[in-house]
């Protein structure tokens, strides 16, 4: 492939990715509005737009002419940086997750992924954990307790789900004998990953939603107790970056678990494009159906649970793993 | 052209590594420390070690400095130093002993091009082909398996040993 073409076809890919990304972020607003609406037997947002469907541009746009407040008494750099720190590793872990096999467009064969990195699990995993920073800082950087009580609470959940998030994963490695998430697809063609490591499965999906902050692991935005945890200072469109984060959050997520356990882009009669998006959505919904049903944990019950029952269970699944691949 | 990507990545090195030192804030010198460990992690990639890059940002700038940042935020630190470290002109030029003997110590070893010995066994092109994850571990568990093991057993003594002392 001649130099040239490889440029424009990278730069195609990553402009494409990352605006149906955005794209998704915007939308993934409306859709938790409506599933959370119709779980309340309510409508949801029906007035901007047929089923309002214009709703997240009228948002987007009233948070851009929204004022920006900073608190007199906030530390000004990183209240200003807090939000990007969010954002930024909430979309650049796409980059090495394969959506689809490889397609021929104007003679050219191209690999749908931005990056097949021989380590991307880890990549993944690298990226990931520097999304707590955002967080942290934003907290502290606010010079408000309830937004340091919500910093703090962020990054203590955020390790102690870490670990058992990747130990979760360590059957799936051991499995696949490849840390590139292309490999791990390919070698799920015969059998999803989900029916060899159904524990390493629920395992990673908890820690999952922990990750994310999401209900009921929302204890670092707790309203009731925190008022709004983190976030409480912001306003206008660094507010917005938070729950942009949250949502590409949502999004990388998901895919990181159809990759992972469901054969990522693989499955029969559909293109492997619009398959990867099934199973990505059905992780999605499967995210705002939890927050619209289960009430929040207690801060003890989060590190008790994480702690005594996530972390032994996974490394059981690890030894139960190896004693398998070693026998086969 | 591997310049153009050591060179920026050695400065920011230095950089953040002096201002981990000489800021006053402690949040900042934690995040100055994150800045470093990034740098670090950039130049063990162009060192083909893509495994210890990763492992380097996840252990050190995703686990261990949190754990700083927790710390730091949760004792809130103040900005100013105790009395006792304020400058003191004895305890300067002490330091600037220290760095001097340092910069000779590392000095001798690359004037004298010592570093350039034989070439050992695991070059680039073998990295390459077997893959960087596999070789270091499987270097682990036969090469370095005693050391290795040994090092878990002094972790887990420091675990429990940190434990005692809170429960005290």
């Amino acid at each position: 492939m001649p130099e040239g073409a490889f440029f424009v076809i990278m730069v195609t890919k990553i402009v494409v990715v990352f605006g149906l990304m955005l794209l998704s972020v915007t939308y993934l607003t409306w859709l938790e509005r409506k599933v959370i609406g119709d779980i309340q037997v309510r409508l949801g947002p029906m007035r901007v737009g047929p089923h309002g469907l214009l709703q997240p541009i009228a948002d987007g746009l009233k948070l851009l002419f929204k004022e920006e407040i900073v608190p007199q008494a906030a530390d000004r750099m990183l209240y200003l940086l807090a939000p990007a720190l969010a954002l930024i590793p909430a979309f650049i872990s796409f980059a090495v997750i394969p959506f689809g096999d490889q397609v021929r467009l104007f003679g050219q064969s191209i690999d749908l992924v931005i990056a097949d990195v021989n380590i991307g699990l880890l990549y993944v995993f690298g990226v990931a954990s520097l999304g707590v920073y955002g967080i942290v800082l934003g907290g502290w950087a606010s010079n408000n307790k309830y937004a340091l009580l919500g910093g703090l609470r962020a990054s203590a959940q955020m390790i102690s789900y870490e670990l058992s998030l990747g130990l979760s994963v360590v059957g799936v490695v051991m499995l696949s004998q490849s840390l590139s998430l292309v490999q791990i697809v390919d070698t799920q063609a015969r059998v999803w990953f989900i029916v060899l490591q159904p524990i390493g499965f629920l395992i990673f999906l908890i820690c999952a939603v922990a990750e994310t902050n999401r209900a009921p692991f929302d204890l670092p935005e707790a309203e009731t107790e925190l008022v709004a945890g983190f976030h409480v200072e912001y306003s206008s469109m660094k507010f917005a970056m938070f729950f942009m984060a949250e949502y590409a959050n949502m999004i990388t997520v998901s895919a990181m678990a159809t990759t992972l356990f469901l054969g990522g882009w693989r499955g029969p009669w559909l293109p492997p494009v619009v398959w990867f998006l099934v199973k990505l959505y059905l992780f999605i919904f499967l995210f705002i159906w939890l927050r619209g049903t289960l009430p929040r944990f207690r801060y003890d019950q989060l590190m008790r649970f994480g702690w005594k029952v996530l972390l032994p269970v996974a490394l059981v699944n690890i030894m139960i793993t190896a004693v398998f691949v070693a026998l086969r | 052209m591997e310049w153009l990507v050591f060179v920026p990545l050695a400065a920011m090195a230095l950089i953040t590594a002096v201002l981990v030192i000489v800021l006053r804030n402690p949040v900042y010198c934690a995040l100055s420390l994150i800045g470093t460990f990034f740098a670090l992690s950039g130049i063990y990639l162009l060192l083909q070690a893509q495994f210890i890059a990763v492992v380097q940002v996840i252990v050190y700038a995703g686990a261990i400095m949190v754990l700083f940042l927790f710390v730091v935020m949760l004792l809130d630190l103040g900005h100013e130093l105790p009395a006792w470290l304020q400058r003191d002109r004895s305890r300067l030029l002490l330091g600037i002993g220290v760095i001097a003997l340092l910069f000779i110590e590392l000095a001798i070893p690359i004037g004298s091009r010592t570093s350039h010995g034989p070439q050992g066994p695991y070059t680039s092109e073998l990295v390459g082909a077997v893959g960087n994850t596999q070789l270091v571990g499987r270097l682990l568990f036969t090469d370095f398996l005693i050391p290795f093991e040994i090092t878990s057993i002094i972790l887990l003594i420091a675990i429990i040993g940190a434990m005692v002392l809170a429960r005290r």
